[in-house]
């Protein structure tokens, strides 16, 4: 009584399964490289549209001293100008605020208040720019920077900027706050043990340790700032075009902002041939500005890194 | 024998400690024991749990001692008493008298950082700051205040060859901490911890991540410097408490009937030899001859 010889058939398991196995497979493959094949689309449009209307325009009117499709300027500058002062004024407002948030969530805290302050703080996150957007330009413009500033007018770059910053806030607080509690507890028990007051521990040792983090929410919240249209498009002050203007309190167009309007307004309608294409120009610049910083914070955070 | 009865005493009362430590104080005339630890009824609770019932025991000058016994009898827990390290723990209370040179610890005056720069402590895992080997051991002299250049390279090189490994790292003292290995980085954090020039030294578990070599090397190192500092030592490895201490303390855990949760107790405390050759408590034997734990 020998049992049957085992043959490779015996081993091959069930043919159905196999295929369905594959189907399974096949399902997650694509929907993973859809995400990749929109970005190229965009990215190619971006493209083609832009090198399209860089041979149409005149190559003098991308330096006019100001942003007038309509007119025929394509003052790039002052774009740049505006998206430029609203991203630093929002990173100094946001910064030491959302980073001081962030050291206080994660080391000085009672885990109680913690649990109440972090869900706060991303439903703070997720509201809605335009509602920002017309907070900045009813109580922020009017009662803090016209008070401030007493030339400024209403809708002007520093409100803008301030807006933009309260916006950011949460994203800087709460990437910061992971990144410091992913420190491990042991070097906070090292400093202690070495007799250092809380203060230099955070100071010296969990911040450093934590910085490839901060460094990396910095990125993420410039990016956003870079990125963000509402706020700018509502409070800084220029609708449909601007004049150059480097006082930050006076009105402004950022990049965001200019092709919102480009591709809301009345301006196409009335505009001369290339001024809704000027919008791809924007765009794509846009595009590389946020990935460029990107990389640049990707290869900042890992030279910087502190591993543990 | 009236040990063994002790047990059954209510846990406030001394359960073998002060005795056992009397005696040895009393049987060694050539040179008095300099108390540094007075240890008594020091309890601690967590969430009001009480975690370690009373403590007795007391810890002298250039002696290492000892704490042994297995998972969760509260050694770790008693040792971080003594620099206040439970300060760090949400919850956590303790209860008794723990004095240092006659200053009760736990006084409401008493400033922790003070504390901890007089009693060091190194930890199980290595823990060095992922920052260069130089600034890991001038770090805690930084925090205290020398700041000058000469200072801290001098006390960098002596930290370092105290801990016996200036030799190994001399060239790369600006390179990572973190490339070390394990018992590498364990030498630097008793580097690290004795560059504040502490009086006392606390060791919790310093040897568990190690393999046997870097297990010797720190055991050496320990009765090198144990002229300098005093050590206080946790370990679960009793042929290490065999080898390096002079006093041992026995920890065992308990059943609370009430609650049904376990607690640490302090089943016997003395001098290291009388402890492994001849404990006078059941459990402290089958723990050291390897019935349990």
């Amino acid at each position: 009584m020998s049992p049957p010889a085992l043959t490779v058939d015996d081993l091959a398991g069930d043919v159905r399964r196999i295929r369905r196995e594959r189907r399974v497979r096949r399902c997650f493959t694509v929907a993973a490289s859809s995400t990749i094949l929109v970005t190229f689309a965009i990215v190619a449009t971006l493209a083609v549209q832009a090198g399209a209307f860089l041979l149409d325009v005149e190559p003098s009117s991308l330096w006019s001293d100001g942003w007038f499709p309509r007119e025929g300027k394509f003052g790039l500058p002052t774009l740049f100008v505006g998206s430029f002062y609203i991203t630093i004024i929002a990173i100094v407002v946001a910064g030491p605020i959302g980073l001081a948030a962030a050291v206080y969530l994660s080391e000085y805290a009672r885990p109680g208040v913690r649990r109440t302050l972090k869900p706060i703080l991303e439903i703070l996150a997720g509201i809605p720019s335009v509602i920002v957007g017309f907070f900045t330009l009813n109580f922020i413009s009017p009662q803090l920077i016209q008070r401030i500033f007493s030339g400024a007018e209403r809708g002007n770059l520093v409100a803008a900027g301030v807006g933009v910053g309260v916006l950011i806030i949460p994203l800087i607080a709460s990437i910061s706050e992971d990144a410091l509690r992913s420190v491990p507890q042991s070097l906070r028990e090292a400093s202690t043990g070495l007799g250092a007051r809380k203060s230099t521990t955070v100071i010296k040792v969990v911040l450093p340790a934590a910085l490839s983090g901060i460094v990396a929410a910095f990125i993420v919240a410039v990016s956003r700032a870079l990125g963000e249209t509402l706020v700018v498009t509502l409070a800084a002050g220029a609708a449909g075009g601007a004049q150059m203007n480097l006082n930050p309190t006076g009105a402004g167009l950022t990049m965001t902002a200019a092709m919102a309007n480009l591709a809301t307004g009345s301006d196409q309608v009335t505009g001369v041939g290339n001024a809704v294409k000027s919008l791809y120009l924007v765009g794509a610049l846009l595009f590389l500005f946020t990935l460029g910083l990107n990389l640049v914070a990707d290869r900042f955070v890992r030279r910087f890194r502190q591993a543990y | 024998m009236t040990t063994v009865n002790d047990f059954d005493r209510p846990p406030t009362q001394p359960i073998t400690g002060a005795d056992t430590v009397d005696g040895a104080v009393a049987g060694n005339e050539v040179s008095p024991r300099e108390v540094v630890f007075d240890v008594e009824g020091l309890s601690v609770l967590y969430s009001g749990f009480r975690a370690v019932q009373p403590v007795n025991l007391d810890v002298a000058r250039g002696e290492i001692t000892a704490f042994i016994g297995p998972s969760g009898c509260g050694k770790s827990t008693v040792l971080r008493c003594f620099n206040r390290m439970n300060d760090l723990i949400p919850g956590a209370q303790v209860e008794g008298g723990l004095r240092y040179h006659g200053v009760d610890l736990y006084d409401p005056k008493v400033n922790a950082v003070e504390v901890r720069r007089r009693i060091g402590m190194v930890f199980q895992k290595p823990n060095p700051f992922p920052k260069s080997i130089y600034d890991n051991i001038a770090y805690g002299p930084r925090v205290a205040g020398t700041k000058k250049k000469s200072d801290l390279d001098d006390l960098v090189e002596r930290s370092l060859t105290k801990a016996a490994l200036w030799d190994e790292v001399k060239d790369r003292l600006k390179e990572s901490a973190m490339g070390m290995s394990g018992g590498q980085q364990q030498r630097l954090c008793i580097a690290r911890a004795i560059a504040v020039d502490p009086e006392v030294l606390l060791m919790d578990e310093p040897c568990s991540a190690l393999d046997p070599i870097a297990t010797a090397r720190i055991e050496d190192l320990m009765r090198e410097i144990k002229t300098e500092f005093t050590i206080v030592i946790v370990t679960h490895n009793m042929q290490q408490a065999a080898r390096v201490s002079d006093f041992t303390a026995f920890f065992s855990t308990e059943v609370d009937s009430n609650n049904d949760r376990r607690t640490g107790v302090l089943v016997e405390y003395g001098q290291t030899g009388t402890i492994f050759s001849n404990p006078t408590d059941e459990r402290t034997e089958n723990y050291i001859t390897g019935r349990f734990g």
